[in-house]
């Protein structure tokens, strides 16, 4: 049913239907409206669930993989400082192979303490053994935790995925937003089966010590699964598009790419006012595209090797920074093209939107205008010099 | 195969007072038992891979959130309704208790969830090697409270868990001793016929980080508690009661140890030693026979 929500909203609709039976939660902005929203549908007994109110991040990613150790399909949602908070529990949870989702709502890191979107916290965490699905709009963000229920709980995953959206711009924007079904739900995403559980009948040691003799094969097999996980999204979509009929590719997504001759690479909300950017460009002639990445863990570097190897100059936005080195995304980008014959002859690295600073319509104008022949290795767009100036000395 | 809970062939030290323990609660609780173990020794020697001594489902996640990894499990069997036919064991030792893992096991013991936890005290971080904890004792020598010519050890005392975890207004609380072992499962098997969240606190010897004798672990245990320096207390019904004791000097305790062995010879840190042993069982009423005072105290 198409209903108008805000972002949080509808996440916390579409985690209803998908039934987890123990949420836990701690509150951060602006993760919050979620939590709110999902103990109010507990509260009104619209939603059979455990709602565990714990007393820090550590402990609400703590408390969700006890819950799915039993056996129960769990929830929680984060943010920002919240997930580095949970930084250990989020990477104990997938080297236990437990499936869960978590939604972070995408939010600048501290110092200096700032509130707002750009995706330095989950991008910081990328190596944790997660997937990690980003959404442009709130349909998208809806789509990707039933999609993410159902590859995570996989038998051939059982790993947790972290559905990552812009903070703000889609948790608390409002959009004209299909919730599906319960029936519809029901047939795409049964019942939690867990392969194993704690369970007197049949006792189980979970979380063993495990020495050099076979740690390795325990990384190994995770770095297989995520591998795996690059074919069996595409086949969760299809899946998805015969249930609810809307397409996604679910790793990458190609915007009138096919004969472009300049594109942008970039994950998030930001797509959305690429798209709109393209298609004045496109009508003033000029040939651009986006490659919006949606899966970031998995990586699908064959896909962006495929989408990307005849396209000239291509400009990889980031919202987050590894400092002392080039920002995460195009590092990757760049990594997928060495040694390649077809590749594009620039990849410029832009920074764009950290801490919530407005990306508008120009400043990707501007990303296109600075894509030339000389390649940047990591230009801030929409910089403040006269700020630069402060000083102590 | 054996019958055990907690099987025999771990690899935890001899004398290991904390093993000992781990099989007294388990076999107390049964199995229809879940356990959450933090990370620490136990988890260490009774789990490596591919060996484990559990006969009951047993998961350990990481070092301090055993009481909110606990609190997922209960929350999950009461969403199940099988809540009141499993009993779930949440466990660590000194360290990932009464340290680390205090913030999360507050939130446990606020919440009311259905759990006990066992705190395994021997003291120190005995599995990184014997480093002081909020449970190190007065005075005890440790690889970071070491003796030296301006230190005679660990300059705080002991932080009072029971008294914190009776403070969350949780029905019961305890403390143990493995030197009392019958005294030891009547506590949890009390505990585990309670509704809500339990703490019990075990004392247990670690030979090799007090150095004692491995021989020893009983009457060293034993020891403590017949000082005073660890009383058996039961926290119910909003009051603290303790178990009677004839009261031995300190120096009968310490003497056992090689962690004490630099008070020995200094009476003014043994009377210091002492007036804990006598505040113990003042503030526990343990005896009517109240002081030993510094002569007395060897």
């Amino acid at each position: 049913m198409k209903e108008f929500l805000e972002g949080s909203r509808a996440v916390a609709e579409v985690v209803k239907l998908c039934k987890p039976g123990v949420i836990s939660a701690y509150p951060i902005t602006p993760q919050t409206h979620i939590v709110e929203e999902l103990a109010r549908l507990v509260a009104d007994g619209q939603l059979n669930s455990q709602f565990v109110n714990v007393e820090s991040e550590h402990s609400a990613l703590s408390c969700v993989l006890g819950a799915v150790a039993a056996g129960v399909r769990a929830y929680t949602a984060t943010s920002s400082q919240g997930l580095l908070y949970m930084g250990e529990v989020v990477f104990n949870l997938a080297g236990l192979r437990l499936p869960l989702v978590m939604t972070c709502a995408n939010r600048a890191i501290s110092a200096p303490i700032n509130i707002w979107n750009d995706q330095q916290d989950s991008v910081s965490l990328r190596d944790a053994g997660w997937i990690q699905l980003y959404a442009e709009d709130v349909q998208e963000a809806v789509d990707l935790h039933l999609i993410g229920y159902r590859l995570s709980e996989d038998k051939s995953m059982m790993l947790p995925v972290m559905v990552c959206m812009d903070g703000f711009i889609l948790t608390h924007g409002i959009e004209t937003v299909n919730i599906p079904a319960q029936e519809q739900v029901d047939k795409f995403l049964p019942q939690y089966q867990p392969l194993y559980k704690l369970d007197p009948q049949n006792p189980i040691t979970m979380g063993s010590l495990v020495d050099p003799e076979a740690y390795t094969e325990t990384r190994y097999a995770l770095q297989k699964t995520q591998e795996e996980a690059l074919k069996l999204i595409p086949k969760i979509t299809a899946e998805f598009a015969k249930v609810f009929g809307r397409q996604y590719n679910g790793l990458i997504e190609e915007y009138r790419l096919k004969d472009a001759e300049r594109a942008i690479v970039a994950m998030g909300s930001v797509c959305g006012t690429i798209k709109e950017v393209i298609d004045e460009l496109r009508a003033k002639g000029k040939k651009v595209g986006l490659l919006k990445i949606t899966s970031y863990r998995p990586f699908p570097a064959q896909e962006i090797y495929e989408a990307l190897k005849n396209v000239g100059k291509v400009a990889v936005l980031d919202r987050a920074l590894s400092l002392g080195s080039y920002a995460p995304l195009v590092s990757e980008i760049k990594a997928v093209f060495f040694g390649k014959k077809k590749k594009p002859q620039v990849a410029s690295s832009f920074i764009v939107g950290l801490g919530g600073r407005d990306i508008t319509k120009d400043s990707i104008k501007e990303v296109f205008r600075l894509l030339t022949a000389r390649e940047r290795p990591g230009e801030f767009i929409d910089l403040k010099p006269e700020l630069l100036k402060e000083s102590y000395e | 195969m054996s019958e055990f809970l907690f099987k025999t062939g771990h690899t935890a030290c001899a004398g290991c007072g904390q093993s000992l323990a781990a099989r007294l609660v388990i076999e107390a609780s049964g199995p229809n038992t879940i356990v959450v173990n933090n990370t620490g020794c136990l988890e260490v020697f009774s789990t490596k891979y591919p060996e484990s001594a559990w006969g009951v489902p047993w998961i350990h996640s990481l070092f301090e959130n055993a009481a909110a990894v606990a609190s997922g499990v209960e929350s999950a069997l009461k969403y199940l309704g099988k809540k009141d036919a499993i009993n779930v064991i949440a466990q660590g030792g000194d360290g990932g208790t009464a340290d680390i893992g205090l913030q999360a096991l507050s939130g446990m013991l606020e919440r009311g969830h259905d759990i006990l936890y066992v705190c395994y005290d021997n003291e120190a971080y005995m599995n990184t090697g014997v480093q002081r904890s909020g449970l190190t004792p007065f005075d005890t020598n440790t690889t970071t409270s070491p003796v030296g010519s301006k230190s005679t050890g660990n300059i705080l005392t002991k932080k009072p868990m029971p008294e914190i975890a009776a403070a969350h207004g949780i029905p019961y609380v305890a403390t143990a001793s493995v030197g009392f072992p019958q005294d030891v499962q009547r506590k949890v098997k009390k505990a585990l016929g309670i509704k809500g969240p339990k703490y019990i606190q075990i004392h247990v010897p670690c030979p090799l980080g007090w150095r004692h004798e491995s021989a020893l672990t009983y009457e060293v245990a034993r020891l403590a508690v017949e000082t005073g320096l660890y009383p058996l207390i039961e926290f119910e019904n909003g009051v603290f009661t303790g178990r009677k004791i004839v009261p031995r000097p300190v120096g009968e305790y310490l003497k056992t140890q090689g962690r004490f062995k630099h008070l020995l010879n200094n009476p003014e840190q043994l009377k210091i030693m002492q007036g804990i042993a006598d505040d113990n069982i003042k503030k526990y009423n343990l005896s009517e026979n109240i002081s030993y005072g510094a002569q007395s105290a060897t």
